[in-house]
């Protein structure tokens, strides 16, 4: 097998609070592999949006990585200089946001920043504006000649969000990674975006880490799964075992919340209480208190990832649950 | 008129093999609410005449004024743009659409927080429209609304239990003591326990916020609910909560719900019927099931087939409407969807397309909508067998709540 392009081991970034130290990414292990797009999906406040800062060396402070690796091409992203690591950003790896309004600066018009975005990673050459007009034209921005003079507040979101992406892939990264680039859209604007998303891929060839909360953009989109539960990764698969042949206890809660097009049901499994907040974590299985199969060992220690199938790892010692029921 | 026309009672669809969602009819008479005798008083009514609450060419354009001294008028903006629709008693009616296709101003309309520029609304047959001072007052204590964001939509100074009492002292309802149990009771009902009622709102999670605003809009005993987009900002573990709970009052008290939302899924778990919006108007409206089986208007059709289904089997089929909404200060003439349409001729430029009735309340406004051709059902679906055991599993072995 291939070695992975990015390959994130034992992470956890935490923030200094007035109740002590808390883990907001607690012993995160993942790869993503070359070309091919690795979900990340969980709830709100799981450390989704962490995780990226963290291999993006952008944690704001009072967070700060307090141990782990993050190897881009084997070289450990964690350990370079400041300096190099600029370099690293917007170069290998691009990031784009959920709020496409609060990254592009709204007094510079939309050309002056995919210039500015180009310039930092190599000197002029060819005419700035032409190319400008061709990474927008990219993104499929119709009129980009017309586009590039005008103001993010001219622009539907929709728009906006290309532009996030065409300055993203001014440099060619290796990795892009998208925290929720369709949260805040419609949903037939979010089907242009990650069709577009899919055709640059297959351009380009970069590897995509694509955060969301929405089961149906995973299963769509992606090709390895993450399933996060406060800080840590509880399951991990292809997409198509993660949902044929869901193991974790958490995984199946959210499948079972959420309304399908395709099936009725009379009422929705729910999963009963709250994410526990970073400061209040219960011991062992940080699920248990919400999980119907959770029994007194589960109290007792962190499970660790186990695999079960070839590639399949669920943090759970009661999967595949009905054996466990079984017994 | 080329709006979509008030939709008549409905009846049963016919075959109607689906048993696992009453129909309203079903569902107000059955004897199934244990709290029911308001319930059932109101069903024993001659309801069938009357729908609950029947909207008419329902119009709101803002005026775009510039200039600081003489400010000039530039332009409109069509909000609501001629909506028609009828909803009844212990029913659930959806509006669907995209941000901005005017679902909130329709919302307000109806219940009259805001003044219409033209157009009726009627609850029971009376004309809300021209109501003042008591009987407005009356007519507020049956409307209540659930908004989307349960943060700003809580007064962060006032307990939990004054805002839950709040609408109950705005129209004189019982003493201290008698509004007191009651707040306790509604908490009981959203699954809150009583000394939340001394609580503040910042000491709540969003899922919790979202069941005090479902107290406090069933405080004084409404038998209309518009829920705007009550469950968008919730994570989908809560969002399922919220949504079983309002499912569940519904059939104890015989709600009536105007539900708000733009994601189809919980739309089609929700509602009895389903109004898609675009650009200030209905587009189409038909019973639910026949709105996602065979759906006739273009830009239903294009919505459907831009979700995502969370199965990885039906990757691909995703499909996207290209282009952006059009400003609604400058709405297309003729069709106002035809600058996306892919089906869009000469006629869909020039005329605006009257409502087709495709079937029993059932209506479309395209011109094609009788002759297009249908939609061909998407292989795949469901979830695996293996994933729906264990769901099962799940759901038998839930600790209590
Ligand atoms: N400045 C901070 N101080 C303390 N804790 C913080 C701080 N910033 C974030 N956290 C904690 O880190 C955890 C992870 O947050 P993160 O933003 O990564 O969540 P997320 O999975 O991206 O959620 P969302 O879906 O809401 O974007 C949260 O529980 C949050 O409380
Ligand atoms: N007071 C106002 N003055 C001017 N324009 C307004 C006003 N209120 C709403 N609008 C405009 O009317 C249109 C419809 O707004 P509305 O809030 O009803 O949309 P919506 O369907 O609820 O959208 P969303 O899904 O984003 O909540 C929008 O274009 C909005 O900008
Ligand atoms: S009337 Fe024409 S433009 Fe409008 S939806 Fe129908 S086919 Fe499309
Ligand atoms: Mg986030
Ligand atoms: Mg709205």
């Amino acid at each position: 097998m291939q070695a992975p392009l990015l390959a994130i081991d034992g992470l956890r970034t935490v923030f200094r609070t007035s109740s002590g130290e808390v883990a907001a990414v607690d012993g995160v292990s993942l790869a993503v592999p070359r070309g091919r797009t690795l979900g990340i999906v969980g709830e709100s406040g799981c450390g989704k949006s962490m995780l990226s800062l963290s291999v993006m060396r952008l944690v704001p402070r009072p967070g700060r990585v307090a141990a782990g690796s993050v190897r881009l091409e084997g070289r450990d992203l964690l350990t370079l200089s400041p300096a190099e690591m600029r370099s690293v950003r917007g170069g290998q790896v691009a990031m784009i946001f959920q709020e496409p309004m609060t990254s592009l600066n709204p007094v510079h018009t939309i050309g002056d920043q995919i210039i500015e975005a180009m310039q930092a990673h190599e000197a002029g050459g060819r005419d700035l504006r032409d190319r400008a007009i061709e990474a927008l034209r990219r993104v499929r921005i119709p009129a980009p000649e017309r586009r590039l003079d005008e103001y993010p507040h001219q622009l539907s979101g929709g728009m906006r969000q290309r532009v996030m992406i065409a300055m993203a892939l001014a440099c060619r990264p290796k990795l892009l990674i998208a925290d929720e680039p369709t949260t805040a859209l419609d949903v037939t604007v979010q089907a242009q975006i990650l069709d577009l998303l899919r055709e640059l891929q297959a351009e380009t060839g970069m590897s995509i880490i694509l955060i969301t909360h929405d089961l149906g953009v995973v299963a769509e989109m992606a090709d390895e799964v993450a399933v996060m539960y406060a800080g840590r990764v509880v399951e991990q698969a292809t997409a198509r075992a993660l949902f044929e042949d869901p193991q974790h206890p958490y995984t199946l809660g959210l499948l079972g919340s959420i309304p399908r097009l395709d099936e009725e049901r009379d009422r929705l499994l729910a999963i009963e209480g709250a994410v526990p907040p970073p400061f209040a974590l219960p011991p062992g299985c940080r699920f248990a208190p919400r999980c119907p199969f959770s029994i007194t060992e589960c109290t007792a220690a962190m499970p660790p990832l186990r695999e079960l199938a070839e590639g399949h790892g669920a943090a759970c010692i009661r999967a595949p649950v009905e054996q466990a029921v079984a017994a | 008129m080329s709006s979509v026309a008030p939709s008549p009672p409905q009846p049963s669809p016919a075959g109607g093999g689906g048993s696992d969602t009453p129909s309203p009819a079903q569902r107000g008479g059955g004897g199934t609410a244990a709290n029911g005798t308001r319930a059932a008083a109101r069903e024993g009514g001659s309801h069938a005449a009357k729908p609950l609450l029947a909207v008419e060419n329902l119009v709101k354009h803002y005026p775009v004024r510039r200039g600081l001294i003489l400010a000039r008028q530039v332009g409109t903006v069509r909000a609501v743009d001629g909506v028609s629709f009828t909803l009844n008693r212990g029913e659930t009616l959806a509006l669907v659409g995209e941000s901005g296709c005017g679902k909130s101003t329709t919302a307000r309309l109806v219940l009259r927080l805001i003044e219409p520029s033209a157009g009726r609304v009627a609850i029971e047959g009376e004309d809300i429209t021209s109501l003042s001072g008591a009987a407005l007052r009356r007519l507020r204590r049956r409307a209540q609304i659930i908004f989307q964001d349960p943060y700003a939509s809580l007064n962060p100074r006032l307990s939990v239990g004054d805002a839950i009492a709040e609408p109950m002292v705005v129209h004189g309802i019982g003493d201290a003591a008698a509004r007191a149990a009651r707040v306790r009771e509604l908490l009981g009902l959203v699954g809150l326990a009583p000394y939340h009622a001394d609580r503040y709102p910042h000491e709540f999670s969003g899922g919790q916020r979202q069941r005090i605003g479902i107290a406090r809009a069933l405080a004084v005993q409404p038998e209309l609910v518009v829920c705007d987009e009550p469950v968008s900002a919730l994570d989908v573990s809560i969002q399922a909560q919220v949504v079983n709970l309002l499912k569940e009052l519904q059939l104890r008290f015989g709600l009536a719900y105007l539900f708000i939302a733009h994601d189809l899924a919980v739309v089609k778990h929700m509602a009895d019927r389903v109004a898609v919006m675009y650009l200030g108007r209905i587009v189409e409206i038909a019973e639910k099931r026949a709105l996602f089986a065979a759906p006739r208007h273009p830009y239903t059709r294009a919505l459907l087939a831009a979700i995502p289904h969370p199965d990885p089997s039906r990757r691909g089929q995703v499909t996207p409407l290209g282009g952006d909404v059009p400003s609604p200060m400058a709405i297309p003439p003729g069709c106002r969807f035809h600058t996306r349409c892919p089906h869009a001729a000469e006629l869909c430029r020039t005329q605006e397309p009257p409502a087709l009735e495709i079937g029993p309340g059932h209506l479309a406004a395209c011109h094609f909508a009788a002759t297009l051709p249908p939609v061909a059902a998407a292989p795949g679906g469901g979830l695996s067998s293996l994933a729906a055991k264990r769901l099962a599993l799940f759901a038998a072995g839930r600790p209590a709540a």
